[in-house]
């Protein structure tokens, strides 16, 4: 908190500047079939949130849209109250495991440094510094032992684990999860946990994409419920409740869901 | 073709053909064009291989064909010289890019996928190609004799002017690598990471394509369009055996790549109308060919003895656990064991155990048997006095150890997993030696054990039943 209001000099934009995620009218469509139907939410600073609904959902397309990696129908998005394109460097993303081919030849340290790349800039190398930086960011998530294992001879909870790292060593404000939780031991998903927690405490903030509907409570002080539509968002002790769960899960055909069909039949027909 | 008709070996006078090359200035010329571009296409092919665009390589250098056909016709209409090789590889340049363009729309207007849209343009462009080629050997006057030697390579046909070229675009493509290696790196390894730090991966997309298309287009001559691709694919494929570092792969890459370059280039110089490509590649496949088998990394050699020991350290877990739990039931052991607190003292007297009992619990042949032994006993496990066998303090605390993780893999299997009590001693044997540290803390957890403490086999009921959990009697029960 103190950092975010040490950076904004001008205390007429600080509200909407504190705020770390705002959606507006979000929605999103592959090839015309509509993922995302006009959602809005904010997140509150320093807030542990969980993305919550069923597969297909939209999970990971609500994060990719935010930070523009997948076009937009319509929408606005403010991140720390001005475009992500303006507060890239705020943001870490940690995308889903699976999305990488992890027969790379590269080693744990080196996916790290991968964080820093940007702020290294072009044409410079990495140098003793950033791979120091990356060494410290290893043993936050306590694999620093690993630094120099080939990827594909971690495990899959270190794998999560390194991708985590490489997220921490930009030192954002703001994080953006896809499923960190998915199919990890037990001993990393306490790890992880832990870390989200010690992210809490520094004040910046974690939305994190999430699917074991038990942990939730206990994981997450604030919930966004997605289906295509957003269903709701707020404290988990006031939106986590059984009714909102079913308008998430509940009935995979609802009417929104038909239309989206429907139109995407008559698309492949023409 | 007339290229297969006379093709001949020049014997005629074999001492002074083999160093030729030496003293020819032109060959010179030729083999170090053929090097500089090996060593261009192997760096770059690693960034296309990890890219997994290897493919669209030889898609754009078919496609270049009907660009060189064309660009002849034209020469030769407006009256310059056709086989002048800038109009030549303008034409081809066109073309390729006519071809990625192609690629991109057919994935872009249909539902067709990738490799469909590879296909259809790979072919169709090589096919008119070919037919355009036939035309242009009946224009009068055009001497179109030279223009097959594009599709094949023939570094006889190579002028001072493509080795110039090859020099030029190859350091460039080398250079570019180099440059933008962090960003190619994280590219091909994520790319949507990469876009979510800003990185202009599309403009990363297309000076990687550019610089697959220059690669192509200034090789035509020495590799030919067919085989271009192997120059694009092979040298990365090979180094991948070496190492498992990008940046020690790209020089590994860079020096397979200019080596068969070099190597094919001088044969292809010794032996009069033997075409390059194709000895280029032959080269190139040999190299492969022992990258695969004695890579350092991944080669089948050292995979193989790196199999071989690990099936010799699970031979020997077998063996520590045999000899422990023998000694276990016939002395008591575990009893001692459980009045000390459940911690192992070191103090207990070494347990030895006889081969005939080993092979009564193992179904091992008594050959089998003395093998496993001297494997340990090299490693000072145990020690062999007559026919007995004894732990050593360091084989006893790995017996220990790896006793207690089979148990707890048992115990899970049991308890856990509704796997019938008979079924278990084989999953357990399989799946124990590939146990990682933070798995057995969250069996230890699961299994409310204390970290250290070894629990007892449910196998041995009947010799410690006193030590068994309810919740295993119960499970068995059941």
């Amino acid at each position: 908190m103190k950092q975010t209001f040490g950076q904004n000099s001008s205390n007429a934009t600080s509200v909407s500047s504190l705020i770390p995620l705002a959606v507006q009218d979000l929605t999103v469509a592959y090839h015309r079939k509509p993922v995302i139907w006009d959602c809005q939410f904010e997140i509150p600073p320093g807030a542990l949130v969980g993305i919550i609904g069923p597969n297909g959902a939209g999970k990971s397309t609500l994060l990719k849209a935010i930070m523009d990696l997948v076009p937009k129908a319509s929408g606005v998005i403010q991140v720390f109250g001005n475009s992500f394109r303006r507060n890239r460097h705020r943001v870490g993303y940690v995308p889903q495991r699976e999305s990488v081919d992890w027969d790379f030849p590269v080693d744990a340290l080196g996916v790290v440094t991968m964080g820093l790349y940007h702020k290294i800039g072009w044409f410079r190398p990495v140098r003793k510094k950033h791979r120091d930086l990356a060494m410290q960011a290893l043993d936050r998530v306590g694999i620093a032992d690993l630094a120099h294992r080939q990827i594909d001879q971690l495990s899959g909870g270190q794998q999560q684990r390194t991708f985590l790292a490489r997220a921490l060593v930009q030192d954002a404000d703001l994080y953006l999860m896809d499923e960190p939780l998915a199919s990890v031991d037990a001993a990393t998903e306490r790890a992880i946990m832990d870390l989200l927690n010690q992210l809490k405490l520094q004040g910046k903030t974690s939305v994190v994409v999430h699917h074991d509907l038990q942990t939730v409570p206990s994981y997450f002080d604030y919930v966004v419920l997605i289906n295509m539509r957003i269903v709701a968002h707020g404290p988990v002790d006031e939106v986590y409740t059984p009714e909102n769960l079913r308008k998430t899960y509940g009935g995979r055909l609802t009417l929104l869901d038909e239309v989206a069909e429907a139109m995407r039949r008559r698309e492949r027909s023409l | 073709m007339s290229l297969m008709a006379n093709w001949s070996w020049n014997v005629q006078n074999p001492e002074a053909d083999w160093l030729a090359w030496l003293y020819d200035y032109n060959s010179r010329l030729v083999i170090i064009g053929a090097i500089l571009l090996g060593g261009a296409a192997g760096t770059i092919g690693c960034f296309t291989l990890l890219r997994k665009r290897a493919l669209l390589g030889d898609a754009i250098s078919h496609a270049t064909l009907p660009g060189i056909a064309i660009a002849f016709i034209l020469a030769n209409h407006f009256g310059f010289s056709g086989k002048s090789p800038v109009w030549l590889l303008l034409g081809a340049t066109l073309a390729g890019l006519l071809g990625i363009a192609a690629i991109l729309a057919i994935r872009k207007l249909t539902r067709l996928k990738e490799d469909a849209a590879l296909g259809i343009v790979l072919s169709v462009f090589f096919g008119l190609g070919v037919a355009l080629l036939g035309i242009v050997q009946q224009i009068e006057g055009g001497n179109a004799a030279g223009l097959e030697s594009y599709i094949y390579g023939k570094t006889a046909a190579m002028s001072r002017f493509d080795v110039q070229l090859i020099g030029v675009v190859g350091l460039l493509g080398i250079a570019g690598c180099i440059l933008f290696f962090k960003e190619a790196k994280l590219l091909c390894f994520d790319e949507a990471f990469a876009a979510s730090r800003g990185l202009p991966t599309t403009w990363l997309d297309v000076g990687l394509m550019a610089l697959v298309v220059s690669v192509t287009i200034v090789g035509l001559q020495a590799v030919g369009l067919i085989l271009i691709i192997a120059l694009l694919v092979i040298p990365a494929a090979a180094a991948r055996f070496w190492t498992d570092q990008l940046a020690s792969m790209s020089c590994i890459a860079a020096f397979i790549g200019a080596a068969s370059g070099g190597i094919g280039a001088i044969i292809s110089a010794t032996f009069a109308q033997m075409p390059s490509g194709p000895t280029i590649v032959l080269v190139c496949t040999l190299l492969f060919l022992l990258s695969m088998t004695w890579g350092a990394k991944r080669g089948i050699a050292i995979r193989a003895i790196r199999r071989q020991r690990f099936n010799r350290s699970i031979s020997r877990q077998h063996l520590l656990r045999a000899v422990y739990e023998l000694g276990e039931t016939t002395t008591g052991l575990s009893a001692a064991n459980a009045e000390l607190g459940g911690g192992f003292s070191q103090d207990l007297p070494r347990q030895s155990v006889s081969f005939d009992e080993v092979l009564r619990k193992r179904s091992w042949t008594k050959h089998q048997l003395s093998r496993v032994a001297r494997w340990a006993q090299r490693q000072e496990l145990i020690e062999l006095i007559g026919d007995e066998i004894r732990l050593t303090k360091r084989g006893m605390l790995k017996a220990k150890e790896i006793t207690r993780q089979h148990r707890l893999w048992e115990l899970y299997l049991i308890t856990h997993a509704e796997v019938a009590t008979t079924r278990v001693d084989r999953d357990a044997d399989a799946i124990e030696h590939v146990l990682e540290p933070e798995v057995i803390a969250e069996l230890e957890q699961l299994l409310q054990g204390t970290p250290g403490e070894l629990p007892d086999s449910p196998h041995l009921l009947e010799v410690v039943s006193a030590d068994v959990t309810d919740t295993t009697v119960n499970e068995r029960g059941s």
